[in-house]
């Protein structure tokens, strides 16, 4: 195999049961990761490339005030030392703003210093030793001034969009009013903790100029938005950024766009005339790659006699960096979740000494979620009502803010089948009530999932030719959740094509723009792109084959004809029908091409609101007397319209709750306040859940049919996991102890 | 690279010889040394390889009926040897709850003593640490100190040393033999390591070149066979650091308490041995009141290195519980997940 950005698998030999939609197929491309013949970025060494290796700066703000390069570029089989000095002036300042997803990045166009962790040198070597040793020996000195760290800093200030451009204040109603009007209230403040992105891939880029044409091997999410991105900075045309990423080690949002430490790669390429590597090392990430900001939030609900809200306000205060504007819209998840008549979310933020937060595994509603799952716990505490009753009491039937109807909503489906499973009416009103047989503390919670049914671009192209194959390309990305997989079974299934049949290419800017694997949309965008590409081809062959008097088919009509195992029928007699190849070969047709475009519906987004939900239970146990937690059993239960895979959907979804019981128990990046570095940034200090720390996982998928959010009617799975597990473990812990940590993880330190 | 000289040990006479010169550094698995080399925490300009120096991973029953454990034994063989586990249940246990099983299977005995405390400020190498630089200061004091020390820490140094192994070792007074240029000698584990006082830079009392050859088990110490446990209290369920642990080892004489013996781990740069624990114990009925005034005098002379006074409570709770186990008896075989807290608590209430 030459081409792995073209096809996936050399030898087929999935456990198949059907190709199409709906059906488990397992990975692709599974044999060949587990192989190790899966070849990522930082795998392939062109001829006479050199190893680049980053100098961070070790202080979080100020300037770099010495750098010994004389005796970096001494040691031998050191290439060249980049730094402000030399490095290639670029095209676009790389502080310039652009579209909404345009983010600043450090590239060594200056000395000063914004955040730990940030790119001061490249050295560029021979050698990966001699790069790394060269790296050490610039030894820089630096100038520090006093860093901001903390929610705590000075300059709270409203920004003036959140997320991307959502308006920091939404109200409906008069919150102060429906709080004075309630019977019961509650009012709590919530902390989560500052996460770092951490795939097991570290961001990496491997570079190869020839001329003002650019190659790249570069794990990325988003590979027209690099190649934009790339072209700006270098002033060359887009078309000559050819960017291959078959596989990533796991995106998460931090592979969305291109970062600042693979621009460097491709500038050290640019200065030397020679390929090169740069592989970023593990602390590194602890900076220049995006994270989820910290967040403090304090939400006041209030309850009528009956538990029916009369209010809920959800006040967020978050940070970004010193230099750009990125802020987690935690408040979102309130304008969607639960039937008050007043709804208020503000959110505000202060500027810290850290790289610049940016997308991380459903940002906003991961974090929004963890606290406002834990608050309606508390108020149906305060109500003396379970947690699932007051839930339903308050559910949804219009999305709350907006007044809309939902595309389809499957979450009383989802709060039933997963209760159920758990074994949920068995859970006493009272915390501390349960004990295992060990002696150990147990405590049930539950938490609402939810993350929106988004859409974004993207474009597709499929043939099928004379010999009855087809191919279908789309620069669709693969970061693990299965795209080689999933998305061929949907051109598998509109082609009406066997899958093997189909040669289909993903992970190549040089095929039509696949958009952006982010924000849970992928699978649908591309699929429609898919879909519409598909349709095309098949018209065109109803087209030839009902107007020829020579076909069966001749008279059905475009709409009376449907495409599959290889075949055209007639909708109305599937008796009578015809093969793809004698179609095109009495046409003296070599192929039929179409194209197809995944878009959002403006007119369906205007009228409805869609979202996948969820409710996911949780069980913990904890120690009386010594604090230690571990959560033990896990049902969630999701709704997320149309189903492409289950096998590869539920891996997504046990994926996403695993995050979640990081969220709650364990991940944290610890800051020194004084110097504003972070003080764990290596795996075995930065916990993020071993095997034996995941429990039994359990989850369902409850059927939903929705037909206005995509010609497939597909939501997205990736990033809903992660929401309502946090919640649900923080309201389990409470359950089991009595005691509720508001602050994000629970580590034990906090139950004695 | 940054150039270094590596020398390969034929013998421990040899070795010795090669690892006199100032900066040199014995090398074993490296599970701990080479990422400390990686990150410019250590940067020793020979290593002497003692990985083929005959016959150091043996195993072997002494004379007077204790085990001598070969300085090159691997964690994982030790802690998997049927016999070991059934007369040092605690050492076993204290073994499996370390690090990974892909680093017990290369890490090796000795390098377990020897190995590095995992204070954040001595791994960064940007922060101030009197351990890498003597009179550099110690920036872990306001600082990140959640983990630091609670016994014997000095405004010189709050770190701690983070063995698991080392501390029903200590608990069973081991002895550790060591090859000197001058011949050999040998110094309880108590007394291996040092407190920081006002040089935290020096860890231990080898002398330049001298090599760990062995750790000595007394024959006494598997009279403790059938009461002993080690329990650990950390933030994961494996490959984390204690937050804290203790082992706990009694010698019953009917009903009552003949002989304790306890160590804390996580809670100093040594592990800690509790005597005045022990000397409360002993006579004693082996019961709650006895377990908490136990507690009471290990952790008698514990202040906050910074903000971790949890650790003084948690360690008390922890001395209490690990006593129960050992009172309650080694269990038949080692749990499935070794010196964990998520083991049934004797006499706690079932629902």
């Amino acid at each position: 195999m030459t081409d792995t950005a073209s096809r996936p698998d050399p030898a087929p030999r999935p456990l198949r049961q059907g190709s199409s939609i709906g059906q488990p197929l397992t990975r692709r491309d599974g044999v060949l990761k587990v192989t190790g013949a899966a070849r990522y970025a930082a795998d392939h060494s062109p001829p006479g490339m050199l190893h680049a290796v980053m100098a961070v700066s070790r202080i979080a703000r100020g300037r770099v005030a010495h750098l010994d390069v004389a005796a970096a570029e001494a040691h031998p089989g050191v290439v060249a030392v980049m730094t402000p000095r030399n490095a290639p002036r670029l095209a676009r300042h790389p502080d310039e703003k652009g579209d909404p997803f345009t983010f600043r990045l450090d590239l060594l166009q200056d000395d000063r210093v914004r955040y730990a962790n940030q790119p001061v040198a490249v050295v560029v070597a021979e050698t990966l030793e001699a790069a790394t040793e060269g790296a050490a020996l610039l030894a820089p000195r630096f100038e520090a001034e006093p860093p901001a760290t903390g929610l705590d800093a000075d300059g709270r200030f409203v920004p003036g969009a959140i997320g991307i451009g959502d308006p920091p204040d939404v109200v409906k109603g008069d919150v102060e009013a429906g709080l004075a009007a309630a019977s019961r209230r509650i009012e709590a403040t919530y902390e989560t903790a500052a996460q770092y992105h951490n795939a097991l891939e570290p961001h990496a880029v491997v570079a190869s100029w020839d001329g003002d044409r650019l190659s790249l091997e570069m794990p990325s999410q988003g590979l027209a938005m690099a190649q934009g991105r790339i072209a700006g900075l270098f002033g060359i045309d887009p078309g000559d950024v050819h960017i291959r990423s078959p596989f990533l080690g796991g995106g998460f949002g931090s592979k969305g766009m291109v970062a600042g430490p693979q621009v460097l790669g491709i500038m050290a390429a640019r200065l030397v005339g020679r390929p090169v590597k740069l592989v970023m090392r593990r602390e590194q990430m602890f900076g220049p790659v995006g994270h989820r900001a910290p967040t403090r939030q304090t939400l006041r609900l209030g309850t009528d006699e009956a538990g029916a809200l009369t209010a809920l306000d959800h006040h967020s205060l978050t940070a970004s960096s010193t230099f750009d504007d990125f802020f987690e819209p935690s408040g979102g998840v309130s304008h969607t979740l639960y039937a008050a008549p007043a709804i208020a979310t503000r959110h505000e933020a202060v500027r810290l000494d850290t790289g610049t937060p940016l997308f991380m595994r459903a940002p906003g509603e991961a974090s929004g979620s963890a606290a406002l799952e834990s608050a309606v716990d508390e108020m149906a505490q305060a109500c003396g009502m379970d947690p699932l009753a007051f839930r339903l009491r308050n559910y949804a039937e219009a999305e709350p803010v907006s007044g809309k109807p939902f595309s389809s909503k499957a979450l009383r489906e989802c709060y039933a089948q997963g209760a159920e499973r758990f074994g949920w009416s068995a859970r006493p009103l009272a915390p501390r009530q349960m004990r295992d047989e060990a002696g150990l503390l147990v405590g049930w919670g539950l938490g609402t999932a939810t993350f929106p049914a988004l859409m974004f671009q993207a474009q597709a192209r499929a043939e099928l030719r004379a010999s009855g194959d087809a191919t279908v390309e789309i620069g669709a990305i693969d970061m693990g959740q299965g795209a080689w997989t999933s998305l061929a079974q949907i051109a598998a299934e509109e082609l009406g094509l066997d899958i093997d049949r189909i040669d289909f290419r993903i992970g190549s800017s040089d095929l039509p723009d696949g958009g952006i694997a982010g924000g849970s949309a992928h699978t649908a965008t591309a699929g429609a792109a898919i879909h519409g590409a598909a349709a095309q081809v098949v018209a065109q062959l109803a087209a030839l084959a009902t107007a020829d008097p020579a076909s069966p088919l001749y008279g059905a009509g475009n709409a009376g004809v449907v495409a599959r195992g290889g075949r055209l029928l007639r909708r109305d007699d599937e008796g009578r029908g015809e093969d793809f190849v004698a179609i095109l070969a009495r046409a003296g047709r070599g192929a039929v091409e179409g194209r197809g475009t995944g878009a959002p519906d403006p007119a369906a987004r205007d009228a409805y609101a869609m979202h996948a939900h969820g409710a996911v239970f949780a069980e913990v146990k904890v120690d009386p007397d010594l604090g230690q937690i571990r959560a033990t059993r896990l049902v969630g239960a999701f709704a997320a319209g149309r189903i492409i895979n289950p096998r590869l959907v539920r891996s997504q979804y046990y994926g996403g709750m695993i995050w979640g019981v990081s969220f709650a128990l364990q991940e944290q990046a610890v800051m020194d306040p004084r110097s504003g570095r972070p003080m764990n940034a290596n795996l075995a200090e930065y916990h993020v859940p071993v095997n034996a720390d995941v429990p039994s996982l359990e989850a369902i998928l409850v059927e939903e049919a929705d037909p206005h959010v995509n010609p497939l009617g597909i939501k997205g799975v990736g990033e809903i996991g992660v929401t309502g597990t946090a919640g649900a473990i923080a309201n389990a812990v409470w359950h089991a102890t009595g005691i509720r940590v508001r602050s994000l993880p629970i580590t034990l330190d906090r139950l004695l | 690279m940054r150039p270094f000289d590596y020398v390969r040990a034929r013998d421990i006479a040899g070795a010795v010889a090669a690892a006199a010169e100032p900066g040199a550094a014995y090398l074993a698995a490296g599970t701990n040394l080479l990422d400390l080399m990686k990150g410019g925490v250590s940067r020793p300009t020979r290593l002497v390889d003692i990985t083929r120096l005959p016959g150091l991973a043996a195993v072997t029953a002494t004379q007077g009926g204790g085990l001598r454990i070969g300085a090159l034994a691997r964690n994982s063989d030790l802690a998997h040897d049927q016999a070991f586990a059934r007369a040092y249940p605690a050492v076993a246990e204290a073994l499996l709850s370390g690090a990974s099983a892909q680093l017990r299977n290369a890490a090796t005995a000795a390098g377990n003593v020897m190995q590095r405390t995992r204070c954040p400020y001595f791994a960064d190498t940007a922060s101030a640490c009197n351990k890498r630089r003597p009179g550099a200061g110690c920036e872990a004091r306001g600082g990140e100190t959640r983990l630091s020390a609670v016994l014997g820490w000095s405004e010189h140094c709050i770190a701690t040393h983070p063995s698991d192994f080392c501390v029903p070792l200590v608990a069973l007074d081991a002895v550790v033999e060591i090859a000197s240029p001058a011949g050999s000698r040998e110094v309880p584990l108590e007394a291996f390591h040092l407190l920081p006082g006002d040089a935290p830079e020096r860890e231990t009392v080898l002398e330049p070149g001298e090599l760990v050859t062995a750790l000595r088990l007394p024959a006494e110490a598997a009279a403790f066979a059938g009461h002993s446990r080690y329990l650990k209290v950390r933030d994961r369920t494996s490959y984390a650091f204690a937050v804290v642990s203790a082992a706990a080892a009694l010698r019953l004489d009917g009903p009552r308490i003949a002989e304790a013996r306890l160590a804390l781990g996580g809670v100093a740069l040594k592990p800690w041995r509790a005597r005045a624990a022990e000397a409360a114990l002993a006579g004693r009925e082996p019961d709650a009141t006895a377990f908490r005034d136990a507690a009471d005098a290990a952790l008698a002379g514990a202040t906050p290195s910074g903000d971790n006074g949890f650790k003084i409570e948690l360690a008390r709770r922890i001395v209490a519980r690990a006593l129960t186990l050992a009172a309650a008896g080694t269990p038949e075989r080692l749990p499935a997940l070794p010196a964990s807290a998520f083991a049934p608590i004797p006499g706690a209430a079932s629902p």
